[in-house]
């Protein structure tokens, strides 16, 4: 067996007073199978060592929340009995070294999250930031991820119903792949982990341990250097035909009394998954690793319990279930071994070839991980930029380089290589401010969405981190969805940079902030850090999960113009903000200033009366106002008619039309009122003490303001075309 | 009508498709494993979309050999009527069932959206709610919807009326520019000789129901209990 050298200690990730902690846990000397053990379980990606403090601090209770973080997911109650459960997590750095595989199977894993709680999922979305459209590599990686998640969730059958895809020079070297799953299952058949009834058999399900993935959770927990692409034998290769397999055998013994506990085998797979099991139940295993189905000759136990390989699930087994749960997986054609018992000597023990190969108490490797106090400094003020001091353009011009912009430009050819209406329930499909899924056989439907501006987060991390919240919250309640609760994907850079550090703290007390005042509370969540290129970090990027319940689907609103004539009206204020917006980025060329604040008081009222409205059948088109301001937001409604209704604006002659058109206040959102409901909308917004004003009319095929007009087809060939010609010069070159 | 959908391992379009036949049938389909060998007394077969297998061969190919497919053949010869969407066309074709093959989309990807169809022939037990020359709008959601057949069997199946659908523009119009995967003829759909069996790309059940966006498709299943019952 390897000696244990500092130099092997080293390349393990083990830090030196780390590598103490072990020799006082264990009271000698590691061997390398229980090096590697140790090195998984406490490696950034699975022990949260530097974010936990923080983490702890944000909002994660309310009444409708049923499990909140700890768990593979969240769980919040939608009543009538059933439940959603849904988490958000990276697969950035395998994305970026093979993409195809990388995004695959962090659509695997996801799926995995949610159905181990009893969960059939429902939905997918998919956040994702490349880097600048000029760099060499980032086309290739645009093709690989979106095919990789589309190979995935297509073929498992869940549909890909919405997302984010931003580009940024940031991101050149450290490509963000954040998916989220949604799950539905009935609330009093919920599954956990913890494991429970000492003699137990644990049992391994679904597709072989080959030698594939070992080291993944280290390789995430570390930075980039010039060799990472390297480290692609550390990839691992979905196969989701057995995904969904493993969907049905899994959902069809749940349905039965056989499962003690059961927990997908994810980062750090057959490691965390059975420590954390035994954990959690205060229990021991032994395990007899010759019993676990492998997919190659003569691997070692070290292998074995590093593997990642894909698509397999841990199980407790009540004693007497065994035959039953052995058909059901039978059935299904997919792998079952009995591979240990539960003790309770609350120590793991594996045996290989009649060995005992590794002998670790459970409790102190799983709990007593280190907890890092970083420290950290408050990021600088920006200053607030005076709107007359950017340069005003033509409107119709500014807007038409807008909506080509690729952080504005429309992503068809993204999700329309995703499967979006499989399982017949998507109602509200890609393009909107949430994507709308009923809850199948019911009148109710599901929200989501997904949300961030990365580029606020770098101005400001506390505000950036509100306004993330914010934003989900906003989108959600766009199509007339209560949010009820979120799951945040916090990626940012090297936490043992104090500036890196500051930027994690503050975006997580703005998050927790808004979370707070919104009754939004965090159920699940991932971190991923380390996310630099030698040297380089990207912009700091705590995504936003948010989900939304609608209690009557006919009740949603779309952010289509309906018809010609209507009144348009803006909800919320404008002061007319241009620092940190696209415009400022697009138009001026500059990245500074501070960006919009929010204020949360405000945005719950908002929020409200716009689900009030909707809910009521008072608006006929509803849109929030986000990237690229007000004059965006009315051009995206006028193109998502099919380009045949425009819109003539009034602007107010109290802010320069630049700032009126393309400041990115907060708060905002668009409504179509029909005349006869005009009167009650306005009553409405003055009870719910918010500002509203009539700023013109629906009509025409152009989108007028300040004397200016840019014709709606126009702007759709714009807006359309940018994406497909930018990856059409990818397929011309191969 | 009494109607059955079979269920692949890798199926995954079964429940859909179960819940659009409902809808119009009254009753629930039987649900089929692939590894059963007999079948109840039937008047429709669905043979749905999805990834049966997990298509690592050639779409349909490893389906078109399971068990339960003896049994279809057998009932299809027999005049049952069998109805392939998607997956369900590509094995209904490996299975012989139905002429031609599915090849990979002229432009490589996985495509996801409506597409226009225009319905070839309203007197056939499919279509009968529907007129010939019909514009309709299905989803398309497939990697190799790309149809092909050799000229003899193109001129055979074109002269004896077997193309059901075409993609078309909205206005109807069959063209270069309104055929998403590069298919033969714009062809989506085509029948056996007898008109008992049809197979296409589109998905009629995704689009049955106004709340999803568009009810073009429930006219097919309501044809289809029309005709069978």
């Amino acid at each position: 067996m390897s000696r244990i050298t500092p130099e092997v200690i080293a390349s393990h990730g083990i830090k030196p007073d780390e590598y103490k902690k072990i020799l006082e846990i264990l009271g000698r000397e590691p061997n390398i199978t229980e090096l590697g053990i140790f090195s998984v379980m406490w490696s950034e990606h699975c022990s949260y060592k530097s974010s936990k403090k923080w983490l702890k601090t944000l909002p994660t209770k309310a009444p409708w929340v049923i499990c909140g973080p700890g768990e593979n997911a969240g769980v919040i109650d939608i009543g009538d009995g059933q439940a959603v459960i849904f988490k958000m997590e990276s697969h950035n750095h395998p994305s970026f070294i093979e993409p195809y595989q990388g995004a695959a199977t962090g659509v695997g894993g996801i799926l995995r999250d949610v159905f181990t709680m009893g969960a059939r999922p429902i939905a997918n979305l998919n956040a994702l930031r490349f880097g600048d459209p000029s760099h060499p590599k980032t086309r290739h990686l645009v093709a690989g991820v979106v095919a990789g998640i589309g190979g995935y969730g297509n073929c498992v059958g869940v549909p890909t119903v919405g997302g984010e895809t931003n580009f940024h020079a940031s991101y050149n070297g450290n490509i963000l792949v954040n998916a989220m799953t949604v799950g539905l299952a009935d609330k009093d058949r919920i599954f956990y982990s913890a494991a429970a009834g000492v003699g137990n058999p644990v049992v391994y399900v679904g597709s072989k341990t080959g030698r594939d993935g070992i080291h993944g959770a280290t390789m995430a927990s570390a930075e980039f250097s010039e060799d990472s692409e390297e480290k692609r034998p550390t990839v691992q290769v979905g196969d989701p035909f057995t995904e969904k397999l493993l969907i049905e055998a899994c959902l069809e013994l749940m349905a039965t009394d056989a499962i003690v506990a059961i927990q997908d085998m994810g980062a750090a797979g057959l490691t965390s998954s059975s420590f954390e099991m035994a954990s959690k139940g205060g229990l021991g295993i032994d395990m007899d690793l010759d019993a676990v189905p492998m997919r190659e000759q003569g691997m070692s136990a070290y292998e074995i319990m590093l593997s990642e390989s894909q698509e397999r699930m841990l199980m407790v087994i009540k004693p007497g279930r065994e035959d039953l749960a052995k058909a059901v997986f039978d059935k299904w054609e997919l792998d079952f071994a009995i591979v240990g018992r539960l003790t309770d000597s609350g120590r793991m023990v594996l045996r290989r070839h009649g060995e005992v190969v590794a002998d670790l108490p459970i409790d102190p490797l799983a709990l007593a991980s280190p907890e890092y106090d970083r420290p950290w400094v408050p990021p600088a003020k920006r200053s607030v930029i005076d709107a007359k001091d950017v340069e005003a353009v033509c409107p119709a011009e500014a807007l038409k380089t807008l909506l080509a912009c690729p952080d504005l430009a429309s992503r068809r050819w993204i999700w329309q290589q995703y499967d979006h209406m499989v399982m017949g329930d998507t109602v509200q499909r890609p393009g909107g401010d949430a994507a709308v899924v009923r809850v199948h056989g019911s009148g109710k439907a599901v929200a989501i969405t997904t949300d961030v501006t990365p580029r606020y987060v770098l101005a400001d991390p506390y505000e950036g981190g509100r306004q993330a919240v914010a934003e989900a919250y906003r989108n959600l309640s766009a199509v007339g969805a209560l949010p009820l609760a979120v799951t945040d994907n916090l990626n940012f850079g090297n936490p043992e940079k104090p500036e890196i550090m500051g930027q994690i703290v503050e975006a997580i007390r703005g998050m927790g902030q808004a979370c707070r005042e919104l009754d939004f509370p965090v159920v699940s969540g991932n971190v991923s850090l380390y996310n630099e290129t030698q040297g380089t970090a990207i912009l700091p990027t705590p995504t936003i999960g948010g989900v939304g319940l609608l209690d009557d689907v006919s009740r949603s609103a779309t952010i289509a113009f309906k018809e010609a004539g209507s009144a348009i009206v803006l909800i919320g204020e404008t002061k007319g903000w241009l620092g940190a917006s696209l415009y400022l980025r697009e138009i001026a060329g500059r990245e500074d200033g501070a960006p919009p604040p929010v204020a949360l008081h405000r945005e719950r009222r908002a929020g409200e009366l716009v689900r009030q409205l909707i809910t009521d059948g008072q608006v006929l088109a509803c849109h929030d106002v986000s990237d690229g301001g007000l004059l965006v937001a009315v051009a995206e409604m006028a193109m998502a008619s099919g380009g045949h209704i425009g819109a003539a604006l009034d602007a107010p002659s109290t802010v320069a039309l630049h700032a009126w058109c393309f400041g990115e206040d907060q708060g905002r959102y668009v409504l179509e009122v029909g005349h006869g409901d005009l009167a009650g909308v306005l009553e409405e917004a003055a009870e719910h003490d918010t500002s509203a004003r009539v700023i013109g009319r629906t009509g025409g095929h152009v989108i007028s303001v300040g004397g200016r007009a840019a014709p709606v087809d126009e702007l759709i060939a714009a807006n359309e075309g940018w994406l497909p010609a930018y990856m059409g010069e990818e397929m011309a070159g191969h | 009508m009494k109607a059955a959908v079979i269920v692949f391992p890798g199926s995954n379009c079964d429940r859909d498709v179960a819940v659009a036949l409902a809808a119009s049938m009254g009753t629930k389909p039987h649900m089929v494993w692939h590894r059963d060998t007999q079948l109840p007394d039937l008047d429709l077969i669905v043979v749905p979309g999805g990834f049966s297998y997990g298509d690592y061969l050639r779409c349909g190919a490893m389906a078109a050999h399971s068990p339960i497919m003896r049994e279809v053949k057998a009932r299809a010869e027999r005049g049952t009527r069998v109805l392939g969407i998607c997956n369900g066309f590509q094995i209904l074709t490996e299975s012989g069932l139905l002429p031609g093959v599915l090849m990979r989309n002229k432009d490589l990807k996985f495509i996801c959206r409506d597409v226009c169809l225009r319905v070839e022939s309203g007197d056939t037990d499919f279509c009968r709610k529907y007129a010939a020359g019909e514009v309709v709008r299905f989803p398309i959601a497939h990697a190799e919807g790309n149809y092909f057949a050799d000229a003899e069997t193109v001129k055979a199946i074109e002269g004896n009326g077997q193309v059901a659908f075409r993609y078309c523009s909205p206005a109807g119009e069959v063209s270069v520019a309104a055929n998403p995967n590069g298919s033969l003829g714009n062809i989506a759909g085509i029948y056996n000789d007898e008109k008992t069996v049809l197979g296409l790309m589109p998905h009629p059940e995704r689009l049955a129901e106004d709340l999803l966006g568009g009810s073009d498709g429930k006219a097919m299943f309501e044809s289809l209990v029309e005709a069978l019952s």
